[in-house]
């Protein structure tokens, strides 16, 4: 079967929604969803929250959830949370 | 319900925590998540947002300081609400004032001549302990702590202090998260145990465990294998001495001891008296509301309020106030007492009140001396105080530097309450703490007063310095034909030739002498001309002495330079030890012998060379043989060096054939190590070049026609200017090869160089095996500057490969030129002999400092081929594998 992706671009000011929002078109990827993260400069918990909900659900689809244009400084927030290895990454 | 096997596997819970049951352990899991969550959030934090969040919470610490306080009185029954109020303060505002300022994020300090920075990393999760004694102001300080370097904490109380602990997290928390902290930063643990500890002990996202609290606890932390900051048990002895201000003295002590009715492991223990104030000093607490104990009553409290079993003290006593304890102990007191002071006559368990009593009792003791006081003292200190606190009341500073030295104590208060002193930033500017770290005499890892630093990791981000370089000479040569004539303009009184026979016969000193003043005395001092030994160079330093010289003019070869270097030396400086001054370094600015630098004679010392040539008339070198040892003895000091080079060709037109071969090539080996050395610069690069042109061009000239004046004149500047490469950028292992072989086989220095030149050209130029650090040069360059060479000397090449190998073959060809032996076979070395010395050479050759300056670094295996392929000759050397 074809590998469907699906781009979508994540808001620094919506983090939240937009991460929810990905969490709810998982279904329409049959394979790959990547997330924009360009604009992303700082992450809260609830981000996080929603990240770790988000990459959960993506699991049980079989869905690879890929982000791309994280910066360092997010990057090492997601390390510290021990959810960077849940996740692909490209620039 | 105990948890089951399957969830003790998952979570690996430690021994002491095996009987947690599953919906515990979850509830701990679920701390650490969140504080891991909200530590990993907060390190994205600038300093500016924390700053912007610490301060509100201080206010609110502030605002709720009695409020706290008061729960800790009604939970903990220990203390006076009071001095538990200004501790809650103390713990904000004076914390606040030591970290307003402080840089806790990013970049925390800068040395920039030092190309140095430091920055600041969160540790992450810290589970801090805290104690029943001081219970809402370590949160309130620990708080801030962690706050000013974004961390999340998880408090674990005393249980006897759970609830003001928690409410005081709870207050910290919430105007955290309110001003902007991540959720979840401060967690305190609901009504745990032991077990709830060690499990949060071991967690692998505990990154740091904070104690403060009793042995017990703090051993349990250590004992973890986490990193850990701790608290020591506390004894601390104070010296009363003579000289103190007793007024002051005593009322600090008051204060101090009673402060919060003695719960501060820092308060005084047992105060030490000397005599001649004791009656005094114990009329002055009497007066001042202490009540001092008949011998009866010391033993009462003695069995009342310390455990005889444990020696420990009772905990029911620790915190109440002196008329409670009376009241208990049956001691008839005035209602207004503050303390209860207890003269004793010794110290350790069978003298209990000589121990840590952290309620308003005291015990004195009655010193008959300086000595004796400083000695109970440190009986005091052994008592269970190791690493702590200790106090000196007095005005006598040397007295005070004595009881600071043999004390043992992270903090030495002087002239100040114990307590309060301790706690810093009130009385002194030590930094303000609620946790005394111990030292490793106590069981801590570290003696500060814990604060905000102890919070961070720091990282320290080096930037390549630049290396400093020199490039020294002496100030003054005359070369060129009959530059001897300037020796007329220094004066002298008394003059000292030292030459060795040749230059006598051959008449080259009558030169010199000609044009010497005639009011100088000169004496003429012929020495061998051959290495110099000690009782030569000692014999040499006898004649100086003799005729008072002023004066040295040293007439010969490198030898005869270097002996007069030495007695120069040791004329000097007669104390001057020459096995010391020749010990091994590794870089001259750090090495650690110094050169005397006192002048008691101030003899200037002028080097006339006969060869062309060591260079030793401009080098900081000399070498000595110490026969009586068998070794030889290398001296290298800038300070060595000649105060007047004198390089006149006229003194080299009769050297013989040999002689002009060997000290020709050992100039151009000089050369050639100098330019490719790792101290090479471009100062020394451009004496290094010219010399190896000047040698290739004149050298073939000057063998076959020795009294060819510009030959010899071009060679004689030629072996000057090499050394000032080499004496800047040193050699390499060349050198090495050539000592260990040469002093072996006894063959003439500059013709072992000349037979692993070749091989060792092409050593260099391949990619080695192992680079040498060298904070000197950029990358690896020799074999470029092999092929600059080659382009200088116009041996055509288009990569740098063939300039290497045109060098190499050039070389070969000028020592074929010079009847150079290409082997050390053709020596008439057999092979089995030399196969023998093999393993001692290379020993030697290894442990010559010459090689150090290589741009390869040899292996012990690639100098044993390098001697074989000295061994089996040249015209196989090539530069395989030069470094594209």
């Amino acid at each position: 079967m074809e590998m469907i992706r699906v781009w979508l671009s994540v808001d620094d000011k919506r983090l939240v929604p937009d991460l929810q929002e990905a969490r709810e078109k998982l279904d329409t990827s049959q394979g790959e969803t990547v997330l924009d993260f360009s604009s992303v400069q700082r992450i809260d918990a609830s981000a996080l929250r929603a990240m770790e909900d988000l990459v959960g659900e993506a699991d049980r689809k079989g869905v690879k959830v890929m982000l791309c244009g994280v910066s360092v400084a997010v990057y090492k927030v997601l390390k510290l949370a021990k959810l960077a290895s849940r996740f692909s990454f490209t620039n | 319900m105990i948890a089951s096997e399957a969830e003790l596997k998952t979570f690996k819970i430690p021994l002491a925590a095996e009987s947690l049951s599953a919906e515990r352990i979850a509830y701990l899991e679920r701390l650490v998540d969140q504080a891991r969550t909200a530590a990993a959030v907060f390190s994205q934090f600038t300093q500016e947002d924390v700053d912007r969040i610490v301060k509100p919470m201080v206010l609110a610490g502030l605002q709720q300081a009695q409020y706290l306080a008061r729960l800790a009185i009604e939970e903990t029954k220990l203390g006076v609400l009071e001095d538990k109020v200004i501790k809650n303060m103390v713990a904000t505002e004076f914390t606040y004032d030591y970290v307003k300022d402080k840089r806790t994020v990013g970049v925390i300090r800068e040395f920039p001549d030092r190309n140095l920075v430091e920055m600041a990393e969160p540790i992450g999760v810290i589970l801090s302990l805290t104690p029943i004694t001081n219970p809402t102001s370590t949160v309130l300080f620990k708080c801030i702590m962690a706050i000013k370097t974004r961390n999340a904490v998880i408090f674990s109380p005393h249980p006897s202090a759970w609830r003001c602990c928690s409410e005081a997290v709870r207050i910290m928390n919430e105007t955290a998260v309110k001003h902007g902290a991540p959720e979840g930063v401060f967690s305190c643990l609901e009504s745990h145990t032991l077990q709830d500890n060690a499990y949060l002990m071991h967690h692998k996202d505990v990154r740091l465990i904070d104690v403060t609290g009793g042995q017990g606890a703090v051993k349990a932390a250590y004992s973890s294998g986490k990193p850990a900051l701790g608290v020591g048990a506390g004894n601390t002895a104070v010296y009363l001495e003579k000289t103190a201000d007793l007024n002051t003295a005593v009322v600090d002590i008051i204060v101090s001891k009673t402060f919060d009715n003695g719960t501060i492991c820092a308060s005084e223990q047992t105060i030490v008296v000397d005599d001649e104030i004791y009656d005094a000093a114990l009329r002055k607490f009497a007066e001042l509301g202490a009540h001092i104990c008949n011998e009866e009553e010391t033993k009462l409290l003695e069995r009342t309020v310390m455990d005889p079993q444990t020696g420990f003290m009772q905990p029911m006593a620790v915190g109440q106030k002196a008329t409670d304890i009376a009241r208990f102990v049956g001691l008839s007191v005035q209602p207004n007492t503050k303390l209860l002071i207890a003269p004793i006559h010794g110290v350790g368990r069978e003298h209990p009140l000589s121990l840590e009593k952290l309620f308003p009792v005291l015990a004195v003791y009655r010193a008959r001396s300086v000595d004796e006081a400083l000695k109970v003292c440190v009986d005091v200190n052994h008592a269970g105080g190791l690493g702590h606190t200790a106090v000196i009341f007095s005005r006598n500073d040397e007295i005070i530097g004595k009881f600071s030295e043999v004390m043992n104590a992270g903090r030495i208060i002087v002239n100040s309450p114990g307590s309060i002193g301790a706690l810093g930033a009130v009385y002194n500017d030590l930094v303000p703490t609620f946790s005394f770290g111990c030292g490793t005499s106590g069981g801590n890892s570290t003696t500060d007063n814990v604060n905000v630093f102890h919070y961070l990791n720091i990282k320290r981000v080096a930037r390549r310095t630049q290396a400093h370089m020199w490039f020294r000479v002496p100030n003054q040569i005359y070369f060129n034909m009959n530059a001897v004539e300037n020796v007329r303009q220094f004066p002298s009184q008394s003059t000292v030739i030292v030459t060795s026979p040749p230059m006598e016969h051959i008449g080259h000193v009558d030169i010199v002498r000609r044009h010497i003043s005639p009011e100088t005395y000169v004496h003429v001092l012929v020495i061998p001309d051959a290495e110099p030994e000690m009782k030569v160079v000692m014999h040499g330093v006898e004649t100086l002495n003799f005729y008072k010289a002023d004066q040295i003019i040293a007439l010969g070869g490198g030898s005869v330079i270097d002996a007069a270097k030495i007695m120069k030396l040791k004329y000097e400086s007669p104390e001057a030890d020459l096995e010391e001054l020749a010990a091994p370094f590794l870089d001259l600015r750090k090495r650690v012998v110094q050169y005397p630098t006192k002048k008691i004679n101030q003899a200037r010392l002028i080097a006339i060379s006969t060869t062309s040539g060591t260079g030793s008339e401009v080098t900081p070198f000399a070498v000595l043989t110490d026969k009586e040892r068998g070794r030889k003895v290398t001296l290298a000091d800038y300070s060595l060096s000649p105060d007047v080079a004198i390089v006149d060709p006229q003194f080299v037109l009769s050297m013989p054939k040999v002689l002009t071969v060997d000290t020709g090539i050992d100039c151009l080996t000089h050369a050639l190590e100098a330019g490719v050395s790792n101290y090479a610069s471009p100062y020394t690069d451009s004496n290094a070049m010219q010399a190896i042109r000047l040698v290739f061009k004149y050298l073939p000239i000057a063998y076959e026609h020795p009294r060819n004046e510009e030959a010899r004149c071009m060679m004689h500047n030629a072996a000057c200017i090499a050394a000032l490469a080499f004496s800047n950028a040193s050699v390499g292992v060349n050198h090495a090869l050539a000592h260990a072989f040469g002093a072996r086989f006894r063959v003439a220095h500059g013709r072992a160089n000349a037979l692993m030149l070749p091989h060792v050209m092409a050593y260099n130029a391949a990619v080695p095996t192992k680079f040498m650090p060298s904070p000197y040069q950029q990358g690896y360059v020799a074999h470029k500057k092999y092929a600059v060479i080659a382009d200088l000397l116009g041996l055509g090449g288009h990569t740098v490969e063939e300039k290497v190998k045109r060098l190499i073959a050039s070389t070969e060809n000028l020592l074929d030129q010079l009847g150079v032996p290409r082997s050390i076979a053709e020596l008439g070395i057999s092979r089995k002999e030399f196969e023998e010395a093999v393993p001692e050479m290379t020993k030697n050759a290894f442990d010559d400092p010459s090689w150090r300056s290589n741009p390869r670094m040899p292996l012990m295996s690639e100098l044993v081929e390098l001697f074989w392929k000295a061994y089996e000759g040249r015209g196989q050397a090539k530069a395989a594998g030069a470094a594209k």
